[in-house]
């Protein structure tokens, strides 16, 4: 199949620059970008797709998501996960590792490729735990499971506690080609909170969740990646003071990078107000000052990485007291919205807004992807950058609709998802959006 | 006040927090519970004011003054009750409080009394069922009705609350009862000081609108009202406090230290106390003491709040 995306205009995150161009796209890879209005004979098996007034985007890649299968398909699976990325702009997912079992073997890795190769539109790469079970007592076997497909390490949301043990694994997995992933919270100090402990958390009478706890892991990360030069990966930034610890880091030469996701620079604690179960995750929605750190963060570079933490949830762990409520949000359909609206604030520009959804998080895990370039494999997004519109739940992908942006005012969307040269996702109606 | 005439202005579906209240709502609750206070002096202790209304006292959590409270507000104003207990409900067969709420919605209850561990849950039972539904505590965050009957008390005292200096010792950040009573009491017009080890405030406890006194003579020192809160001996596991014997030494209400107080102050305490922890027994049955005042007008300001929520007729529905 060949497909030819004409009258686009396309966004180099590399050059920074953003181009009217057509995109000839055969046997999966980009043949050729040249300036529009060429003319190019037309094949039998070609279509043809006007982008006027859209934007041609690498296509956008996650790197923290939860796809929840084997264990939890109830929630979401890898293919459910698949079509909420590409009907979100995604090419590709890395797919953290709480499952279960636990991705902590090569055949739990294999499995997942698998899974993705036999009903995934998109490209899926594990990411594996550091420990056995996540329990931060043993360290999982780093060079079989690259071997099998996993792309990184990390133990998520049972945070590795002995420092040692981070030592040690960040040592091991920079021996085996691996990124480490680290959610940075200091539990002891986080426990029994449910949200960020702030004015509101005093005002509605809710357990806070300190700003310290993932501060001090921060910090200690960061001193361990400087101890043996080892790269670290600063999982969903939510403070100021996370931020300002990794912006010094970097001063320093130190190997570190990190991620936000787009709840962080879009919404603050005053969210869960009225106890929404939806907007309850960890760490938690946090201050205004944090937010308006983690803008500048994006801004500055400091933050590398917009990645959604995708954290699908059913009713039965939502629909409760705001304190049972199971931690996470979902994310991969409302992170391109959302993204742009920082572009529209100025806070970021289009390149610098693509290069935080794609390139960089390729670069960090080192898989394919985040540019558009002659001979590459051809994974883009056309993308509706003024469409107004708002979301429904039942015009979700995902299995889970647990998302606090339901019913909000939303700007730009996808229209199409290419993934190695195939139509992985198409917007069927003409409609506007409007109204919706 | 017996029949089902009687106007009422109480708009409130629920009594969820004394957050939702204005000082109108409030002044009424307390006007309607003066007025009601008298049926527990009679010999005869019942009207039948809410005959063939039925109330679900609903405890998630253990109590025992509370519940019995609001049990004895019901059954002297002739609603029917029931009562059910987290040991004995669905609770510990695993059913969420949304299935629950809706079981007992089907059943047609006309008000439901929750209590529970969770903050948010009774707002969470409001949405979901029809009865109005008041809150007898939940988690940290508030209980209203116990904030309602402590007002009522320091009113019938000191005949108004504007003006007057309150204190509040103890483990204000896990206590509802401090939270309720630090929104009413503001409302009103008192000037609140909380006090207690730093460990025991809640964040940034300034944002509430009160002082933050760390010095127990301070904390007592020309107040009109000094209530105690009681210590959970539980909680030092959760290193908020080394020990009752170091916290009684600081922080406990002795006659020495009720000396700084006004002459005419007033010692209060939710119950259930820790005799020589909080407050020493001098205190807690001395003259100034009005502790069982409070247990009093508990059960007072829980009928009132019965009748205003489900008794009378609306004045949207008469007009």
């Amino acid at each position: 199949m060949t497909l030819w995306i004409k009258n686009g205009r396309v966004v180099d995150p590399l050059d920074g620059k953003i181009r009217k161009a057509d995109i000839l796209i055969e046997k999966g890879t980009i043949q050729r970008i040249g300036p529009s209005g060429e003319s190019l004979e037309k094949g039998p098996r070609m279509e043809e797709i006007d982008a006027s007034g859209k934007l041609v985007v690498p296509g956008l890649i996650d790197m923290h998501v939860h796809l929840r299968e084997p264990g939890h398909e109830y929630k979401e699976t890898i293919e459910t996960g698949g079509m909420a990325g590409v009907a979100g702009g995604f090419t590709a997912l890395a797919c953290m590792p709480n499952t279960e079992p636990v991705n902590d073997s090569s055949s739990v890795t294999e499995f997942i490729l698998t899974q993705a190769r036999a009903s995934c539109p998109l490209r899926v790469y594990p990411i594996a735990a550091v420990s056995l079970g996540q329990k931060g007592e043993r360290l999982t076997e780093f060079g079989d499971l690259k071997k099998a497909g996993a792309v990184a390490v990390s133990d998520d949301g049972h945070p590795v506690k002995n420092s040692e043990l981070m030592r040690r694994a960040l040592e091991y997995a920079r021996f085996h080609g691996l990124s480490v992933i680290s959610h940075c919270e200091e539990t002891d100090l986080s426990r029994g909170g449910c949200m960020h402990e702030g004015e509101i958390s005093t005002r509605i009478g809710l357990a806070g969740i300190p700003a310290a706890s993932e501060e001090i892991m921060v910090f200690r990360d960061v001193c361990l990646a400087k101890l043996t030069g080892c790269p670290v990966h600063i999982a969903h930034v939510s403070t100021r003071g996370s931020v300002d610890i990794i912006r010094r880091a970097k001063e320093d030469g130190v190997p570190v990078t990190a991620e936000t996701a787009p709840h962080y620079f879009t919404l603050d604690h005053t969210a869960v107000m009225g106890y929404r179960t939806e907007a309850k995750m960890n760490p938690p929605l946090r201050g205004p000052e944090d937010v308006a750190a983690i803008q500048q963060g994006l801004k500055q570079g400091v933050l590398d990485v917009i990645a959604t933490d995708h954290a699908p949830h059913s009713p039965l762990e939502k629909d409760l007291e705001f304190q049972e409520a199971a931690f996470g949000i979902i994310g991969l359909e409302t992170a391109l919205p959302l993204t742009l609206a920082l572009v529209s604030k100025g806070i970021l520009t289009l390149p610098e807004a693509v290069r935080r959804v794609s390139s960089n998080p390729a670069r960090i895990l080192d898989i394919p992807g985040g540019r558009l370039r002659e001979g590459l494999p051809a994974d883009l997004a056309v993308v509706d950058p003024d469409v107004e519109y708002t979301l429904r739940a039942e015009d979700l992908h995902s299995k889970s609709h647990n998302s606090p942006f339901l019913g909000v005012p939303l700007k730009g969307r996808v229209d199409l998802t290419v993934v190695g040269g195939r139509i992985a996702w198409r917007r069927r109606t003409k409609d506007t959006g409007r109204g919706r | 006040m017996t029949g089902g005439t009687v106007v009422s202005d109480f708009f409130h579906k629920d009594l969820l927090s004394m957050e939702q209240l204005s000082v109108e709502d409030i002044e009424l609750i307390l006007d309607t519970a003066e007025s009601l206070k008298e049926i527990s002096q009679r010999e005869i202790k019942k009207v039948p004011t809410l005959r063939g209304k039925s109330i679900v006292n609903f405890f998630y959590e253990p109590s025992t003054r509370t519940r019995t409270s609001f049990e004895l507000a019901a059954k002297r104003l002739s609603a029917d009750t029931t009562s059910l207990s987290a040991s004995g409900s669905s609770l510990v067969k695993g059913e969420t409080l949304i299935d629950t709420a809706r079981n007992l919605q089907a059943m047609s209850p006309d008000l439901i009394v929750i209590r529970h561990s969770s903050t948010g849950a009774p707002h969470l039972l409001a949405r979901e069922v029809k009865a109005c539904v008041i809150n007898a505590g939940d988690g940290i965050n508030e209980h209203p009705t116990q904030a309602l009957l402590d007002l009522l008390t320091i009113r019938e005292k000191k005949g108004s609350i504007k003006g007057l200096e309150v204190s509040i010792i103890g483990d204000i950040g896990h206590s509802r009862v401090a939270r309720s009573n630090i929104i009413g009491l503001r409302k009103m017009g008192a000037h609140v000081t909380i006090a207690g080890p730093p460990t025991m405030m809640p964040y940034k406890a300034e944002t509430l609108g009160v002082e933050v006194v760390h010095d127990p003579e301070k904390a007592v020192a020309g107040k009109d009202v000094v209530m105690m809160l009681r210590i959970q001996l539980e909680r030092q596991s959760t290193l908020l406090f080394p020990g009752a014997r170091e916290y009684a030494s600081f922080f406990g209400l002795t006659p020495t230290r009720l000396k700084k107080a006004k002459k005419d102050v007033m010692i209060m305490h939710p119950g259930p106390m820790n005799r020589g922890v909080e407050i020493s027994s001098e205190v807690a049955d001395g003259p100034y003491s009005v502790i069982l005042d409070q247990v009093t007008n508990g059960v007072a300001v829980r009928m009132a709040l019965l009748y205003l929520l489900i008794g009378g007729s609306r004045r949207d529905t008469v007009d």
